[in-house]
């Protein structure tokens, strides 16, 4: 599931998928006490820092904050097409 | 016998926090359990109106703390069914009436008379919240399908985590399965995205829960209502018996069955 792009992707019209996309919104929010303009942009700073250096599937980021037993925990999937620097 | 505490709260207010204790307490004492609801709300005293027992208070939860009468004559007996009391809030003072210690040793007073006691949380996370969870043993805590409830309902799993109180159980209020199948309602598994908790419940809208809140008479004590049958199905739970009807790995089933009552009428 990806949380970022359910924040800021673009939502189906229906009310009761906005809501969960709120609601998803709201709890990170809550739980890391980040504002919503800086976890956008920590996002796309992860994403620029790892640009820099491999090539990725920019369709297929997953980037997620989770609870497990009480600790926020930032998951990032991110799938690399190649690297730029060939050893 | 010593009689198990379960405090019934949720942040937000008007989600069902009172109906949810009077429907419960009415379930349990149904199923031949002695019973004692205890309103903390005080200084917003609403369990009494709800359970139909307003008019035979005497006394009330904070004359106990202070000594004014004994415990037992601030208990209200439910004279429609056998072994289910009240201990009212009062109504002209404030959550700095009683304290955390009060509660855990007013409980302490009752676990040995009872089978259940059931706290009446009053919303926020502040004094009055405090006082209902501190000598709780298991919580409940009561939302409804809306983003508000539900961020609330997960500030106070956090607070509870918090309280090593073990997990917190959920009762989903108000669900309106109509409104879910056509997308416009947070959906069970929706709400259940928030943090590790037990659903221990569904409860559909239904106006049968308005019209029983009218006449005092709690809705687990007629047999054609269906928000009633969710709470009695949620007191068979708490008592530890397993109910089909409330299967947490099948919400789509549960729905339709929901859904089927629904159009039944």
């Amino acid at each position: 599931m990806n949380l970022f792009d359910k924040l800021f992707g673009s939502a189906s019209n229906k009310s009761g998928k906005v809501a969960k996309e709120r609601l998803q919104f709201v709890l990170v929010q809550d739980r890391i006490k980040l504002p919503p303009a800086t976890l956008a942009q920590m996002r796309d700073e992860i994403i620029t820092v790892i640009s820099k250096y491999v090539d990725i599937d920019h369709d297929g980021i997953d980037i997620s904050v989770t609870n497990v037993a009480r600790q926020s925990r930032l998951v990032a999937n991110i799938p690399i097409l190649r690297s730029k620097h060939s050893v | 016998m010593s009689g198990i505490v379960i405090t019934v709260t949720s942040g937000k207010g008007g989600v069902g926090k009172t109906t949810a204790t009077a429907n419960l307490s009415m379930a349990l004492a149904l199923a031949k359990k002695r019973v004692v609801a205890i309103d903390a709300d005080i200084g917003l005293r609403n369990l009494d109106v709800v359970m139909g027992l307003e008019n035979r208070i005497v006394y009330d939860l904070v004359d106990v703390v202070d000594g004014i009468c004994r415990l037992k004559q601030a208990m209200i007996r439910d004279k429609r069914i056998e072994g289910l009391y009240l201990i009212p809030a009062a109504q002209t003072r404030d959550k700095t009436a009683v304290t955390p210690e009060d509660m855990i040793a007013v409980c302490g007073e009752l676990r040995p008379e009872f089978d259940y006691i059931l706290i009446d949380s009053p919303a926020g996370i502040e004094q009055g919240f405090k006082n209902a969870v501190a000598p709780a043993d298991k919580v409940i805590i009561v939302t409804t399908p809306e983003v508000s409830a539900v961020r609330d309902a997960d500030r106070i799993i956090g607070l509870i985590e918090a309280e090593a109180k073990g997990p917190p159980s959920l009762i989903i209020n108000r669900l309106r399965p109509d409104m879910v199948k056509r997308g416009d309602m947070l959906a069970i598994d929706d709400v259940l995205d928030i943090r590790g908790i037990e659903l221990i419940g569904v409860v559909p809208d239904d106006e049968s829960i308005i019209i029983s809140t009218n006449r005092g008479i709690p809705v687990a004590l007629e047999n054609n209502s269906l928000a009633g049958q969710a709470f009695k199905n949620v007191s068979q739970r708490l008592m530890g018996q397993t109910v089909p009807f409330l299967d947490l790995d099948a919400p789509k089933s549960l729905l339709e069955r929901f859904s089927r009552f629904w159009h039944r009428g």
